[in-house]
């Protein structure tokens, strides 16, 4: 009963954070006189930004606001696209379905957990979209979702409307369970090696194709034999099929050159397209046949030698691949480095010199144009969703900050909002702490603290093995 | 040529798996002085007119560094350089002393994963004063040159796991022998002070939850008596030992290899580290310590924050690896542990910042310190806090973390601020010695950058 109401407790105090960090939206925001990162326009100095209705209303000099707008002094401040992290497992309740080889029925959408703090430490590294894919356990996995981080909003307001629909691929030492030790008594699961991966991969696009035939041969007839009987649907199947058709993009795991030109050659020879190589993470070695294939690439800047296919990376790749023609993204992989995605971009003009606008590409239009929302986020353009954030200094300086994070026009994050509430919430946790359920026992047991909900995401190194 | 080189190392490399059944071992690829079988020379060398940033006192504009034997022979603004100096012109750079990071476990891992043959981490059982890192350091791990061409010259190098963990080694990141390497062979003993909880994030926090904060806590103390009592074993072994040294006609003591060790830590002649990072695993260290009389240093500190008055009274330092970490708890601020050095320095406690990592990460460290200056610490503090902070909480502030004379010549020359991520790495000297600047990264670069 103790355990129970202290729960209870620790849910109230989520729940009222929550409901503080949704904020009233201002109809319109006039952010006057800043630097305007738009990555796809250059650099403007000294500029006005409209947000209004959720969108960019207007980017030039003395732009005008209704009576009721929100004004922010942008002097000495950077505004650039919100940042969009192309591999992130944050908000997932779970990640791997790795009890069989193809998972594509399974959806992170089912699992999104909007109450993740986490989110909202992401909001406070300028993030505001994420590609949320299923693990790396299988040779084929489960769908992916993308989400703005509507922190505070219900799990249906997060779905990025018009997103393509994804799906997650993952070759090597994962898939392979390099890493799990052998159970006695039970049979490891095959693949086991990276030959075996190829034709796990082969064998369901092979399925698919002929399901999708049984399909189409069906609504060729249906409408002249109405006694014919519909294939029966398969729920497997059917993701594949649509990669066949182009409706839903591959986002691939991958290390090493075999396995990616392995996976090079299967699309091609299947008629599909690999959307991002994931990692990656020696993408540098096959720059151009990455490029020839017409598929990006979503790295690391600089993690390395985590584990053996990890031993050749080097933080070059994101340069190599660039001027290789490839679409490169920098992602996280992890709730810890989502947060400051901005530092990971500049290290690709520390290692290989990139230039500025290359680099802040990586995080923002590049993983847009891998996710399919080109057209709504990833630069500041009229018409784009109002996806911002304010820094305090230029974002790829190290001594930067976020000051405001805005998605959809409305505020997710602001600094000086979150030190001004800071007294009250230590006001609200010492009054909960008096609270009687929350009161060590006079003997006996000590009450049982609250267990997280839900574990934060560190690394892909783990990504594989866990349940 | 690059390329030829690479792929000679690596057919070489694919060799010695096949040889050793799959695993692999620590290649020299990208370090230099390998290559070379020697180490650079020492010599006299002088950068001119270069902004000199001393970390010790204010900056030097237009000044001049001579190096000779090692050592820092001058620096200033009216500097003779010595006849037959190689010289560099320092125009538009900045010259910076090395960079240290006091916590990491640099040349004991090549790869954690699935490659247990490069690991020499953590020994078996819980008491091992007796396992020294610098037996083990690998001079030619990657991970070596990888650390030292982004400004990082220096690491404390400590073994992991059990309750001690063993004695850690403060190493200069060149050489072609640990012995080469070492600054401070047995700069500290290494403890694990007993958790309360598991960490914030990961998947192990979350399984690791104890289920009964009392019985943990019991089960903690049990283990802190074990620590205690080979400690006061140690002292007592030592003070036989000294009345044999005395009076040969005592009984001979008998040698113990894992008593022998702590001799030194438990008259508070080295110092000890204790890993701790929850409050009352810091609390916890510093009353031990103070029971048992040794010099400690937190080693984590993710709520030192929350004790810098006690770490402030009691003069303990803290080595902060966790700025770059989520903060432990849920309901923590966003940016409590990004505030986390801003906080000790307000309060006056002695810390350093650190990565905290095996090695791969390590050469990321100016971009820890950059972070706590974006939350409040100024950027000297930030600064010092990579130099000449290590170099004081680890007692070789006479040796490194400054550009003084007489210090050892351990020297980075930037074209912008050290700690800003789009700075580059001029030139760079460890130990007197000009180091090149090519890695097993920069080489795999070299070899397909220019792949068509």
């Amino acid at each position: 009963m103790r355990v129970t109401k202290s729960l209870l407790l620790s849910v109230f105090i989520c729940v009222t954070s929550v409901a503080q960090a949704q904020r009233v939206t201002p109809e319109e925001t006039l952010i006057r006189n800043a630097t305007v990162l738009t990555i796809t326009h250059g650099t403007l100095q000294n500029t006005d930004v409209l947000l209004r209705n959720g969108k960019i209303a207007g980017i030039g000099k003395n732009l005008n606001a209704s009576a009721n707008a929100r004004i922010i002094d942008g002097t000495g401040k950077y505004v650039m696209p919100g940042i969009i992290d192309c591999h992130s497992h944050s908000m997932l309740d779970t990640i791997n379905e790795g009890t069989l080889s193809v998972t594509s029925m399974v959806r992170t959408a089912d699992v999104l957990n909007t109450t993740d703090v986490d989110l909202y430490r992401e909001l406070a590294g300028g993030v505001t979209t994420l590609n949320l894919l299923h693990g790396s356990a299988n040779p084929i996995g489960g769908l992916n979702t993308v989400v703005k981080i509507k922190y505070g909003r219900p799990a249906s307001e997060f779905i990025f409307p018009g997103a393509m629909p994804g799906i997650k691929f993952a070759l090597g030492e994962n898939v392979k369970r390099s890493s799990t030790p052998n159970t006695p008594g039970v049979q490891r699961r095959y693949p086991n090696t990276r030959m075996g991966v190829e034709e796990t991969i082969r064998d369901a696009f092979i399925r698919a194709r002929d399901y999708k035939r049984a399909w189409d041969e069906y609504r060729a007839n249906a409408g002249k034999d109405k006694n014919l009987v519909p294939p029966r649907r398969d729920l497997q199947l059917e993701p594949l099929v649509e990669v066949l058709e182009g409706k839903r993009y591959v986002h691939a795991h991958c290390y090493v050159v075999s396995e990616i030109l392995m996976l090079i050659n299967l699309a091609d020879e299947f008629g599909f397209k690999v959307k991002t190589f994931q990692h990656a993470l020696e993408g540098y070695k096959v720059a151009k046949e990455i490029a020839a294939h017409g598929a990006g690439a979503s790295i690391f800047a600089d993690s390395w030698a985590y584990k053996i296919e990890a031993y050749d990376a080097i933080p070059y790749n994101a340069a190599i691949m660039t001027r290789a023609g490839v679409v490169v993204s920098m992602n996280s992989d992890s709730d810890e480095r989502a947060r400051r995605l901005n530092i990971e971009a500049a290290k690709a003009m520390h290692w290989g010199d990139l230039t500025e606008e290359q680099a802040l590409r990586l995080i923002t239009i590049n993983p847009a144009i891998q996710l399919g929302i080109q057209d709504r986020v990833g630069s500041i353009e009229v018409g784009k969703d109002a996806d911002i954030a304010i820094w305090n200094g230029h974002p790829f300086s190290v001594y930067s900050r976020v000051d405001t994070t805005f998605i959809d026009g409305a505020v997710y994050f602001d600094r000086q909002q979150d030190l001004a509430r800071r007294a009250d919430l230590a006001k609200e946790r010492a009054a909960l702490e008096q609270a009687d359920p929350n009161k060590p026992a006079a003997q006996g047991q000590s009450p049982q603290s609250p267990r997280r909900r839900r574990p934060s995401h560190e690394d892909d190194t783990i990504e594989g093995d866990q349940p | 040529m690059n390329l030829l080189k690479i792929l000679a190392t690596l057919s070489l490399l694919v060799s010695v798996c096949v040889v050793c059944g799959g695993s692999i071992s620590a290649q020299q690829i990208g370090n230099p002085t390998a290559q070379q079988g020697v180490l650079p020379p020492r010599g006299t060398y002088a950068i001119r007119n270069a902004r000199i940033v001393t970390v010790s006192g204010p900056d030097i504009e237009n000044g001049t560094v001579v190096i000779r034997d090692g050592k820092i022979e001058a620096v200033g603004t009216s500097v003779n350089v010595p006849a037959g100096a190689q010289t560099i012109d320092g125009h538009g750079l900045s010259v910076y002393p090395g960079m240290i990071d006091a916590g990491t476990n640099m040349g004991l891992v090549e790869v954690p994963q699935g490659a247990n043959g490069t690991v020499d981490l953590a020994e078996v059982g819980d008491l091992n004063p007796n396992a020294k890192a610098i037996i083990a350091v690998n001079p030619y791990s990657a991970h070596v040159a990888v650390t030292r061409v982004e400004g990082v010259t220096n690491t404390v190098t400590a073994p992991a796991g059990g309750l001690i963990s063993g004695q850690a080694a403060l190493i200069n990141l060149l050489g072609t022998s640990s012995k080469e390497m070492a600054v401070v062979p047995y700069a500290a003993l290494v403890i694990n002070y007993p958790r309360v909880a598991g960490g914030g994030g990961g998947f192990g926090g979350f399984q690791q939850q104890p289920a009964n904060l009392s019985e943990t806590l019991e089960a903690n103390a049990r283990e802190l008596d074990r620590i205690r009592k080979l400690l006061r074993d140690a002292e007592a072994y030592g003070r036989a030992q000294d009345a044999y040294a005395k009076d040969r006609s005592l009984p001979r003591p008998d040698q113990n290899v894992v008593l022998e060790p702590l001799v030194p830590y438990v008259r508070g002649e080295r110092p000890v580290i204790f890993r701790a990072d929850r409050e009352a695993e810091i609390r916890g260290a510093i009353r031990f310590a103070e029971e048992m009389k040794l010099k400690p240093i937190i080693l984590g500190g993710d709520d030192a924050w929350k004790v810098a008055s006690l770490l402030k009274e009691k003069d303990v330092p803290v080595i902060l690896t966790g700025v770059f970490s989520l903060p432990l708890r849920e309901d923590d601020f966003y940016d409590t542990l990004y505030e986390n050095p801003a906080k000790l320095q307000q309060a006056g406690v002695r810390f350093c910042i650190s990565t905290g990592d095996a090695g791969a990460e390590v050469r990321n460290l100016p971009l820890y310190a950059g972070m706590a200056a974006a939350y409040g610490l100024s950027k000297t503090d930030a600064l010092k806090s990579v130099t000449l902070y290590p170099a004081q909480i680890m007692n070789v502030a006479d040796r490194l973390g400054s550009i003084d004379v007489g210090k050892m010549a351990n020297l980075v020359v930037t074209d912008g601020d050290l700690l800003e991520i789009r700075t580059h790495i001029r030139y760079l000297f460890i130990d007197g010695r000009p180091v090149v600047l090519s890695s097993r990264h920069t080489e795999l670069n070299d070899a397909f950058k220019n792949r068509r």
